[in-house]
């Protein structure tokens, strides 16, 4: 049952993402649609309000635009955080978030990574919730997915890069407003609240209080998904059952959050006008998550040794930090699709996860690339495709080519730069935080398992992912301060760095196809793209792997 | 600037605030009870918990739940966050163990579902396995004076199997199990 149900999850991903990626062509078509007519009205008043001109952008000034606006949302954000004790809908009376706090929240809301030092049931105002939260949770999401579109009029020789504000609001109105309507009601229905009443006391049956705290959850949870955001309305995340009630919910969040990375090579097989070569990208992508996900599944389903050792059946699985409804398929299912679409929602707690089941989300992470999050995910694989074809065309001798356009030290320069900046911001942090007090008295499960919970921190941080190995301690000034600089580095270095790749490969005249044009879109270059990211991912992160999920694995008993 | 000020508060108007606040509306009107949070009632109107929620059992007249590092407070949520090799989660699995087979000496110890010893994720968790029930229905019976066969009969009715046949696990609800208990 656990292989079917897994297996149906799948089926039902892939024939989602097909039509979804021929929807998102045509959403973000620099041709006039049928779509317009639909959406146009509304988003005609949007640019009214605003101020903006759709006239096409350079790609400086597509960038500019991407860093003004999100300065702008960094601010707004702030300073709601920082004045909720006086501002309205906080029925719960939550104090204002303390300076470093709001500094780490809002970046990490602002860069689509979702990392929580704080709690939600008393750290955030209903109002923050909603004006915070949620507002950044559509404008990331809708940022990534413009970004990669600009990326993609790029590589594919089209007339223009775009406009980013149209970009990104058509990516509000035309696709993430109306799937969250639709899913966050759907959710309501298997039984996530949505409710503007506070915390509700219970006297239980054994006669005690109970303290129940709800909110407006299903408008989150939606978005938080979909958006592959990923932080909670509460603590727990998508763990708890108001949060993810039904294993159908679950499923329903699994599919959410995997649509939109998982449709990203379909549009591109429709902007190249070759199905083919967006099929070699999603099951290249497809093949490596398939073996992830074989060593979550059965890691944990074997268990935990040091409780098999004292005489504690194993045979449901290692059930520490699970949830009985989602059992071992539907926990070690959701772990790998959130680390791979590095959403960083959890529906069981990562730090519990046995050795080596805690290793795939480290390692996908660290990979950065494996489907990855809304827009921004896509972009890496083809930043792996390029290098691909770069050492490919090293190897015969010839100038590389990716469709059509010529690969040249500029490019090679700004994409060797940005798959180094990823391992270099995970790793010295890493270091400076294991050798200091300041970074290591965080830690809660000490020996092996420690290294891994600080590793696993930054390295959620700088993929943007948000998840954590929740037992650090990590609402600290340093913590704070460090990971809030990860994030942005993570996200805003990649981000213009591929642009300007963009920008100079439209620039380029393209090169007629020959017989000796090395394929991109067969199964040679399938093997050669998997085994670059693998290798380069190994070269970079084994020793750090090593030290901890791998000895942690070869000591327990 | 002014204009992306502009465009950032359009956007936060409409994602922020209409949007939550119109999925508020409708859920309230088509599902009011399950958009306030599953509240279960007694008969005098009194909120009892949530269906969703798990609440903490001591009395061994009770079928027990999960662990809980929170005891079931559900203002908050979390787990110890124990990793798999950590010292103080073998030791706390120990105690849990030695009390629940004093509480019931006809259990063998490797019998025991792990689901009982082991901490849910969000420490509100409101299911344990059909295994997990049936192993306490000796004490539960000898502690109310009824027959297994009846026990065995309630869990059954409040076994909930996979949902639509394939996914997640059967399980049972304590809550409601434990409410069906004090209607006999």
């Amino acid at each position: 049952m656990d292989f079917l149900q897994i297996a149906l999850v799948l089926v039902l991903l892939n024939l989602l993402a097909i039509p979804m990626g021929k929807y998102i062509a045509h959403v973000f078509s620099l041709e006039e649609t049928r779509l317009d007519r639909v959406f146009g009205g509304t988003e005609k008043i949007i640019y009214k309000i605003s101020g903006i001109t759709q006239s096409n952008m350079t790609w400086k000034q597509y960038a500019k635009a991407l860093l003004i606006s999100n300065i702008a949302m960094f601010g707004i954000g702030y300073l709601i955080v920082r004045f909720q004790g006086i501002l309205p809908a906080n029925p719960s009376e939550i104090a204002a978030m303390d300076p470093l706090l709001s500094f780490n929240t809002v970046s990490s809301f602002l860069t689509n990574t979702n990392l929580q030092h704080y709690s939600g049931e008393s750290g955030l105002s209903y109002f923050s919730q909603m004006t915070v939260i949620i507002f950044l949770m559509f404008t990331t999401p809708a940022t990534g997915l413009a970004l990669c579109i600009a990326f993609l009029r790029g590589l594919t020789g089209q007339k223009s890069i775009g406009n980013f504000y149209v970009d990104l609001v058509r990516a509000h109105t035309r696709i993430l407003i109306p799937l969250s309507i639709v899913v966050g009601l759907v959710l309501v229905g298997q039984g996530v609240p949505q409710t503007m009443e506070p915390t509700i006391t219970a006297t239980t049956v054994e006669g005690a209080e109970q303290q129940i705290a709800r909110g407006p959850v299903a408008a989150l949870e939606s978005i938080k998904h979909l958006g592959t955001n990923g932080g909670g309305f509460f603590g727990v995340n998508s763990a708890h059952p108001f949060e993810n009630p039904t294993p159908f919910s679950n499923v329903l969040e699994i599919l959410s959050m995997f649509l939109i990375p998982a449709s990203l090579p379909f549009a591109f097989g429709h902007m190249t006008r070759n199905r083919k070569q967006g099929w070699i990208l999603f099951s290249a992508m497809g093949l490596m998550f398939l073996a992830f996900l074989a060593t979550a599944y059965f890691s944990e389903a074997n268990g935990n040794p040091a409780l098999a050792s004292i005489g504690l059946s194993q045979d449901e699985g290692s059930m520490e930090g699970k949830e009985v409804r989602f059992g071992i398929a539907q926990s070690a299912l959701f772990t790998t699709v959130t680390t791979a679409a590095t959403t960083g929602s959890v529906n069981n707690m990562h730090d519990t996860l046995t050795p080596l089941g805690g290793l795939v989300p480290l390692v996908l992470m660290m990979l950065n690339n494996v489907f990855g999050g809304d827009g921004v995910g896509f972009i890496n694989i083809l930043m792996y495709a390029i290098l691909a074809v770069f050492i490919a065309g090293l190897m015969v001798g010839r100038t590389p080519e990716f469709l059509g356009r010529k690969i040249e030290a500029k490019e090679m320069k700004l994409i060797a730069i940005t798959i180094l900046i990823h391992p270099f911001i995970v790793l010295v942090p890493s270091a400076i935080a294991l050798a200091t007090e300041m970074g290591s008295s965080a830690i809660s499960n000490v020996g092996f398992h420690g290294i891994s919970q600080v590793v696993y921190e930054f390295t959620s941080s700088a993929a943007n992912n948000g998840s954590g190995f929740e037992g650090l301690g990590d609402n600290t000034p340093f913590w704070n301060i460090s990971t809030g600089l990860v994030m942005l580095f993570g996200r805003y270095f990649s981000m213009i760095a591929m642009i300007a790749v963009a920008g100079s490969l439209l620039a380029k005249k393209p090169v007629p196809e020959t017989i000796g044009t090395f394929k991109t879109d067969n199964s040679t270059f399938l093997v050669l793209i998997v085994a670059t990211v693998l290798i380069v991912g190994a070269l970079t992160f084994f020793p750090v792997i090593a030290l901890g999920p791998i000895a942690e694995y070869l000591t327990i008993r | 600037m002014l204009k992306n000020l502009r465009l950032s508060l359009v956007l936060l108007l409409i994602c922020g605030v209409a949007y939550p606040l119109a999925m508020t509306g409708i859920s309230q009107v088509i599902m009011p009870a399950k958009a306030d949070g599953s509240m279960i009632k007694d008969e005098d109107g009194n909120d009892v918990g949530s269906e969703l929620i798990g609440q903490m059992f001591t009395d061994p007249s009770y079928f027990s739940g999960r662990v809980s590092s929170i005891e079931y407070n559900g203002a908050g949520s979390g787990s110890g966050n124990y990793a798999p090799s950590n010292e103080d989660m073998i030791e706390r699995t120990k105690e849990d163990m030695e009390a629940f087979l004093k509480n019931n000496p006809d259990v063998n110890k490797e019998d025991i579902p792990a689901d009982l010893l082991t901490n849910s994720g969000s420490g509100l968790d409101p299911h344990i396995s059909p295994m997990a029930a049936e192993i306490q229905v000796p004490r539960v019976a000898s502690e109310r004076g009824l027959s297994e066969e009846e026990l065995e009969k309630l869990i059954e009715k409040h076994t909930e199997g996979r949902q639509f046949g394939v996914f997640g696990e059967p399980r049972v609800n304590v809550l409601k199990l434990n409410m069906a208990l004090d209607q006999f």
